[in-house]
C-alpha cells in the first residue's frame, strides 16, 4: 500500500511535464469533425494531441482556452466578434481580431476556407419555380409561408433585422423548434426556413441557399482559435493548424457533417478519410465503454456525495447551534442550488479546469443543501425533553451530540445524503459538458447526432444506477437505524 | 401573604438555616416570552430533606428545577447550589451532582435501558464492569427485572420506564434528586406502587429530595415539607398539616379540599 503510494508520488513530476496537447469541440457534429481533422493533421506531425469532445457551448470552451485547460478549439469569426469580445466591430475582419487576442495570449488562424453563416434555405424546386436566387427576391412573394426557429425568431440579429433589412413583409410567419424546421421545409408545410450554410441537411433536402446580397448575417468564418504560448512550445502544432487554412471548403465540410449526422459515420472515421489517413480502426465495444463510462460516472457522484457528507454534517451541527449563523448557511447552501448546472460548471472553469475535477466541485456544491437541511431539521427535531434529559446529565455537548443528538438525528440525516446521492447521480450525467465522461457522454453525443440507441444507451445505466443507489441507502438506513427507533412503543 | 417567607415558617424552625441549604433561590424572577413563571420567589433547601413542590399547572413548580439545573436562567434574582451561585462554566460539575427525573422518563429511544444508565458514568470514566455492576445495584432498589436492562425503552412498560429514568439519575450517586412530576404519566394502580417504593427509596437514600407534583396526597406521602406555588409565587410553605388546619388564605383552603384524600394519607 504504502509502496503503491511511493510510487504515485514520484509520477506526479513526471505527469505534470508530459502533458499531452489538448484540443476541445463544442456540442456540435461540425466542431467535433474540425477538432478531429486538427487531431489528424497534427498526428500527421508526430504530435499526440487529445481531443477533449464535446465541451457544452462556446463560454465553457473560451474559458477553458483562457485558462490553459485546453490548447486550441475550432470557432467561428462572427461569435467572436458577436459573443466573446466586446469593444469590437461587428465586421471585423480576421486580422483585426488577431490584433485584439494577441494581448489575451491567443492565436487565431486565418479561415479555414469556409463560412458557417446564418442562411435562408428554400427547396430547390420551389425556388426554381419561383426564380428566387437571392434573399432580396423575397420581397416579390410576400404570400410565402416562413418558419424559422424560435431562436432566430427572438434574436435581434435574427429575423427582425433581416426583415427591416430586405423590407419583407410576408403573411404567413411561424417559430417552429429547430429540429423540426427541416422536416416541416421537406413537407411542403413552410417554404424557406433559417438554416446554418453547412448543414448536413441542405443536400439530403436538395435545398438551395439564397444569397444574402445585402450582406445582413455576420460572417461566420471557420478558425482555430489557440494558446499564443503554443508558437514556443509545440510550433509543430501551430503549424499543423495553419496547414489546415482554406482547405475545407463549404462543399467538403457540409459533406462531411452529412457523413457524421446522417450516415452515423464515426467523427474520427470522417477526419481521417478527408485527411487521406487510415482510419484508426473501431473504437471500444459497447461492455468495454459501459464499463469506462460506469466507472467515470460512479467515482465522479460518490466522491463528490463522500465530500459533501463531510463538509454538510459539521455545517448542519452548526446551523442547529447557533441559530442565527445557521440561516444564513441554510440560506447560502440553497443559493447554490439555484444555480443552474451549466452555470455552474462554467464557474467552475477558471478554479478547477474542465474534466472531473469542476465537475465533482459543482455536484459537491449542489449535495450540500440536502445534507445540510436534513442534519439542521433533524437536530432540531429531536424532542426538548430528550436533549434536556441529556443536558441534565451533565454531558458535554459534544459527547451530547455524538451519543444522544446524532443517533437520534440518523434518519433525518440519511435521507439528505440519499436524496443528494439521487441528485448526483442525475446531475453528474451534464458533467459530460466540461469533459468530465461518464453517462451524459453518449446521451450528449446522441442528441447531437439525433441518435436515440446512443441517448438510451447513457440514459438507461443512469437510470438504473439512481434506483441502485436509493435501494442502497435503503439498506444501509435499516443497518444504521438503532433498533429501539424502528420498533414501536407499547401503551 | 406570605410571598417568600420560606425559611420563617415556625414550623419548620428544625430546617437548616441558609448557610447549610444545599439549593437556594434569592428572590428569583422569571419570565417566558413575557408571561412570568415565577415572581420574586425565595426558596431555599436544606441538605437531605425531601420537600414536595405542589400547585396547579403555570404555578412555576418546574420553573423552580429548571433553574437550579441551570436549564433555565432568572430573568432576575440569584439560584445557588452548595453555597455557590450557578456559574455557566460550572453546570456540568453541578448536574453530575444531581440527578434530574422527568415526566415519561426522557429515556433515549435508541439505547438499551443500560445503554440509558452507562451514558453518564462512561462520561465520568467507569468501566463496564463498574457500571453493569451499579445498575443490578439500582435495579433491586427499585425493583426492576434484570432482563429488562438489555430492552430499549419502546420495549419496556411505562412503570419499568419511569424505574430506569430513576435509576438513570442515581447512576453516579448525586448529592440531590429532582424529580419533575415522576409518576404523572402512569395508571393509579402502577402509580400507587410507585409511589410507596420511591418514599421508600428517598429514606434509604438520604439524598436532598426535591419532588414535584399536583397531586397533594402524594406529595404529602413524600415529603414532610411542602411548597405551595400559585401563579409564581409562594402561597404557603410547611408540614401537611399546617396546610390542612392553618391554611393561609382561601386558595389554599380550596386547593386542600379539591383533593381527595387517598386512604392512609394525611392520619
Amino acid at each position: 500500500m504504502r509502496g503503491l503510494l511511493l510510487a504515485l508520488l514520484a509520477l506526479l513530476p513526471v505527469l505534470g511535464v508530459a502533458k499531452p496537447l489538448r484540443i476541445g469541440s463544442k456540442q456540435f457534429t461540425e466542431s467535433v469533425i474540425l477538432a478531429e481533422i486538427a487531431r489528424g493533421e497534427a498526428h500527421r506531425a508526430g504530435l499526440d494531441v487529445e481531443h477533449r469532445r464535446e465541451l457544452g457551448g462556446t463560454a465553457i470552451l473560451w474559458s477553458a482556452l483562457r485558462h490553459g485547460d485546453i490548447d486550441a478549439y475550432p470557432e467561428y469569426t462572427g461569435t467572436l466578434t458577436q459573443e466573446l469580445l466586446k469593444d469590437v466591430a461587428p465586421d471585423a475582419d480576421i486580422k483585426a481580431l488577431r490584433a485584439r487576442l494577441a494581448p489575451m495570449g491567443i492565436g487565431i488562424t486565418d479561415s479555414l476556407g469556409f463560412d458557417d453563416n446564418y442562411a435562408i434555405g428554400m427547396r430547390e424546386q420551389r425556388a426554381a419555380e419561383l426564380g428566387i436566387r437571392r434573399i432580396s427576391d423575397l420581397a416579390a412573394h410576400p404570400d410565402l409561408h416562413y418558419g424559422f426557429s424560435n431562436e432566430f425568431m427572438d434574436r435581434g440579429d435574427g429575423w427582425p433585422g433581416l426583415r427591416q433589412r430586405y423590407g419583407l413583409a410576408p403573411t404567413h410567419v411561424q417559430g417552429l423548434d429547430h429540429a423540426l424546421s427541416y422536416r416541416a421545409l421537406a413537407s411542403g408545410a413552410v417554404d424557406l426556413t433559417d438554416l446554418y450554410s453547412t448543414d448536413a441537411e441542405i443536400a439530403y433536402y436538395h435545398l438551395r441557399v439564397l444569397e444574402d446580397d445585402r450582406h445582413y448575417f455576420p460572417s461566420y468564418q471557420a478558425v482555430f482559435l489557440y494558446r499564443l504560448s503554443l508558437e514556443q512550445q509545440a510550433p509543430g502544432f501551430v503549424a499543423a493548424l495553419q496547414g489546415l487554412v482554406g482547405k475545407i471548403d463549404e462543399p467538403a465540410m457540409r459533406r462531411m457533417n452529412a457523413q457524421a449526422k446522417l450516415e452515423g459515420q464515426r467523427e474520427a472515421d470522417v477526419a481521417a478519410h478527408f485527411l487521406h489517413l487510415p482510419s484508426e480502426g473501431q473504437g471500444d465495444g459497447f461492455w468495454q465503454r459501459l464499463l469506462q463510462r460506469t466507472a467515470e460516472h460512479v467515482s465522479l457522484a460518490a466522491s463528490s456525495l463522500a465530500l459533501a457528507v463531510l463538509f454538510a454534517i459539521p455545517l448542519g451541527i452548526v446551523a442547529a447551534r447557533w441559530r442565527r449563523l445557521g440561516l444564513w448557511v441554510i440560506g447560502l447552501t440553497g443559493v447554490l442550488q439555484t444555480v443552474p448546472s451549466l452555470a455552474m460548471f462554467v464557474f467552475m472553469i477558471p478554479l478547477f479546469g474542465i474534466g472531473a475535477w469542476p465537475a465533482l466541485a459543482a455536484l459537491f456544491l449542489y449535495s450540500l443543501l440536502p445534507i445540510v437541511r436534513n442534519t439542521h431539521a433533524g437536530l432540531l427535531g429531536i424532542p426538548l425533553e430528550l436533549r434536556e434529559s441529556a443536558a441534565a446529565l451533565g454531558l458535554p455537548w459534544l459527547t451530547r451530540l455524538h451519543r444522544v443528538e446524532l443517533p437520534l438525528a440518523a434518519r433525518s440525516i440519511l435521507a439528505g445524503i440519499k436524496t443528494a446521492s439521487v441528485i448526483n447521480v442525475g446531475t453528474a450525467t451534464l458533467a459530460a459538458l466540461i469533459g468530465a465522461g461518464g453517462y451524459g457522454q453518449p446521451i450528449l453525443t446522441g442528441i447531437r447526432l439525433n441518435d436515440v440507441g446512443l441517448i438510451l444507451e447513457g440514459a438507461v445505466p443512469a437510470a438504473l444506477l439512481a434506483i441502485l443507489v436509493q435501494l442502497l441507502f435503503e439498506g444501509v438506513e435499516r443497518w444504521l437505524t438503532p433498533r429501539g427507533l424502528r420498533i414501536v412503543a407499547r401503551e | 401573604m406570605v410571598e417568600s417567607g420560606a425559611m420563617s415558617s415556625p414550623a419548620h424552625a428544625h430546617l437548616s438555616p441558609d448557610a447549610v441549604a444545599d439549593f437556594a433561590l434569592r428572590k428569583v424572577t422569571k419570565r417566558y416570552n413575557g408571561v412570568t413563571a415565577l415572581d420574586r420567589v425565595s426558596l431555599s433547601f436544606a441538605a437531605d430533606s425531601t420537600t414536595a413542590l405542589i400547585g396547579g399547572s403555570g404555578a412555576g413548580k418546574s420553573t423552580v428545577l429548571r433553574l437550579l439545573l441551570g436549564l433555565d436562567w432568572p430573568d432576575d434574582g440569584e439560584v445557588s447550589a452548595w453555597g455557590q451561585p450557578l456559574q455557566r462554566n460550572g453546570l456540568l460539575s453541578l448536574r453530575q451532582r444531581v440527578g434530574y427525573v422527568i415526566q415519561e422518563g426522557g429515556l433515549f429511544p435508541h439505547l438499551t435501558a443500560l445503554g440509558n444508565l452507562a451514558l453518564q458514568p462512561r462520561y465520568l470514566g467507569w468501566n463496564a464492569q463498574r457500571i453493569r455492576q451499579r445498575a443490578h445495584e439500582l435495579a433491586e432498589l427499585t425493583r426492576l427485572p434484570l432482563d429488562a436492562l438489555e430492552r430499549y425503552p419502546a420495549e419496556l412498560s411505562g412503570g419499568q420506564r419511569q424505574r430506569v429514568a430513576l435509576m438513570r439519575g442515581l447512576m453516579a450517586d448525586p448529592d440531590a434528586l429532582l424529580l419533575d412530576e415522576p409518576l404523572g404519566a402512569l395508571d393509579p394502580v402502577v402509580r400507587h406502587e410507585l409511589q410507596d417504593e420511591l418514599k421508600q427509596i428517598f429514606s434509604q437514600l438520604g439524598k436532598t429530595v426535591i419532588v414535584v407534583t399536583h397531586d397533594l396526597a402524594e406529595a404529602a406521602w413524600f415529603a414532610d415539607r411542602l411548597v405551595l406555588l400559585r401563579e409564581g409565587r409562594v402561597v404557603q410553605d410547611g408540614r401537611y398539616e399546617d396546610l390542612r388546619d392553618r391554611p393561609a388564605d382561601d386558595f389554599v383552603r380550596a386547593f386542600i379540599h379539591a383533593q381527595r384524600p387517598l386512604p392512609g394519607a394525611g392520619e
